[in-house]
């Protein structure tokens, strides 16, 4: 089953890039992978998703953040989230309130380690489906 | 909440008790900070009254008109950067008068605020000055502490940890959910990568220690004559097995028999890892190096291998903690990204050189320099 909805995820881990599509092929939806921030910039470019997931930490110590930045820009009603694993130990701590928001342009923020449902329920709820 | 304290500066009522207005209510906060931050405002009404505050009063912002019907602003500017220089002014200046602002901001004023300006306006101002006074604050504290490097590392450090435990845990679950139906020949692949995401893991944790121990050991009582291509003989042993399986073969070439004063266990870890590194970045059915010298004083150590070769940018950040070029032949080569900084602390220690030379596609030359 598949509703054609694309997700982009872009993450330079392979595994995690692996377990990611393998649930959100699961969902039905359709999956555009990128292994670095270079390669998702380029898909930003020439594509357009329906949601994208970026990784905070790729070539870049923040290239989740350009990512949404470039992605916002070109398509500000593509929702995104954001996943790191870096979250509890840099004191980072990602509450999305308005403040935050303005400055960082994601639409929900992910710690990485992938609970199934949860992931489900918030693509769901972004796609408003 | 934190509270920092602006004082503003404007001889008309009306400015001072609209920025009271504004900001009473008003806080910052960011992600990177656990408090929000509020303000307690004081209104001034002339520059000597200022200069008086300033003397007596902790204040972190002062917002500065700069007509005032004594002193003028600029001079109270002068003073602050004179006695309090960590108090951070912004000009409260009309649009006329733009250039004098500009030039107030090179004579030390943190930042402007054009009048008439709007509450939103304040308070992004506002949230900017905050926001770099915390940074301050910040870079202070670790600075103080000597910890930013360490910080810094740590927090890559953990990402690296992290991640591969990420990725395990996820193929566990994906078994456990039995995601791939209950064939367990369709897991293999789960489990072979999980496997080397440990190994991975396990070589990282090995180098910590390697780094740790080059950071921590005092060396005096270790350091005995070495001679040196008994220690490279070793570690291509060590390697031998990885090097048979890519068909890579390693010559080692000693003619002068070369010894030197050192500690044997820095000595195994630096030929542990540029041979290491010049087998696993080799094409399969390779060449590797390692060639032993004397010149003049020195002793040089040259490690070649028939590699991918890199270019100029990935040679740059070799020396980087964690790095690892990144491209199409080397994903499936693990590493930890602290072989190469490893090999860099011990060669600092004993206040020698190292040199790459590479070029794409034909391969690298790492050559270490000691004194002797």
């Amino acid at each position: 089953m598949t509703n054609n909805k694309v997700i982009l995820i872009a993450d330079d881990d392979e595994d995690y890039l692996f377990q990611m599509e393998h649930y959100i092929k699961s969902f039905g939806f359709e999956v555009l992978k990128a292994q670095s921030q270079k390669e998702a910039e380029v898909l930003i470019e020439n594509t357009k998703p329906d949601l994208a997931i970026f990784d905070l930490m790729m070539e870049n110590d923040d290239s989740g953040f350009i990512l949404c930045y470039k992605m916002k820009r070109k398509h500000p009603d593509v929702p995104i989230i954001l996943a790191t694993a870096v979250a509890s130990e840099t004191g980072i701590s990602f509450g999305v309130n308005d403040e935050t928001k303005q400055w960082i342009k994601a639409d929900l923020y992910l710690e990485k380690g992938i609970r199934k449902d949860q992931l489900h329920r918030e693509i769901n709820k972004l796609l408003k489906i | 909440m934190k509270n920092l304290k602006i004082m503003v500066v404007d001889d008309e009522p009306g400015i001072r008790s609209g920025v009271s207005r504004i900001l009473s209510n008003y806080s910052v906060s960011y992600p990177f900070m656990d408090d929000d931050i509020g303000f307690d405002i004081l209104e001034v009404g002339s520059g000597e009254e200022a200069i008086e505050k300033v003397k007596s009063e902790p204040i972190d912002i002062v917002l500065l008109d700069n007509k005032l019907p004594g002193i003028q602003g600029t001079e109270v500017l002068e003073f602050i950067n004179k006695n309090k220089p960590e108090i951070l002014v912004m000009m409260i200046t009309s649009y006329a008068s733009l250039e004098l602002a500009v030039k107030a901001t090179n004579n030390g004023a943190h930042d402007f605020i054009p009048k008439p300006f709007t509450p939103q306006e304040l308070k992004s101002s506002i949230e900017n000055v905050s926001k770099h006074i915390f940074l301050r604050g910040m870079t202070k504290k670790l600075n103080k502490e000597g910890k930013e490097i360490r910080y810094q590392f740590l927090s890559v450090l953990s990402h690296e940890l992290k991640s591969p435990l990420n990725a395990i845990e996820g193929y566990l679950r994906m078994m456990q959910d039995k995601e791939a139906g209950e064939n367990i020949a369709d897991y293999e692949q789960m489990i072979d990568r999980s496997l080397h995401r440990i190994k991975g893991m396990r070589n990282l944790i090995m180098d910590l220690l390697d780094l740790t121990k080059i950071k921590l050991e005092k060396k005096e009582d270790k350091i005995t004559q070495v001679k040196l291509s008994d220690i490279a003989q070793n570690a291509i042993e060590a390697i031998n097995p990885y090097a048979i399986q890519k068909d890579v073969q390693i010559e080692l070439d000693d003619e002068q028999q070369v010894e030197m004063n050192a500690d044997p266990g820095d000595m195994e870890i630096l030929f542990n890892n540029l041979i290491s590194n010049a087998v696993k970045y080799n094409n399969d059915g390779g060449k590797v190096t390692v060639r032993l010298k004397k010149e003049d004083r020195n002793l040089s150590i040259a490690v070649t291998d028939t590699g991918i070769g890199m270019a100029a940018d990935e040679i740059e950040s070799l020396f980087n903690e964690f790095y690892r070029v990144k491209k199409e032949q080397t994903k499936n080569i693990s590493g930890s990204g602290l072989g190469l900084p490893i090999v860099k602390n011990i060669v600092d220690l004993y206040n020698g050189k190292i040199q790459v030379d590479s070029e794409v596609g034909k391969g690298s030359t790492f050559s270490v320099i000691l004194p002797m």
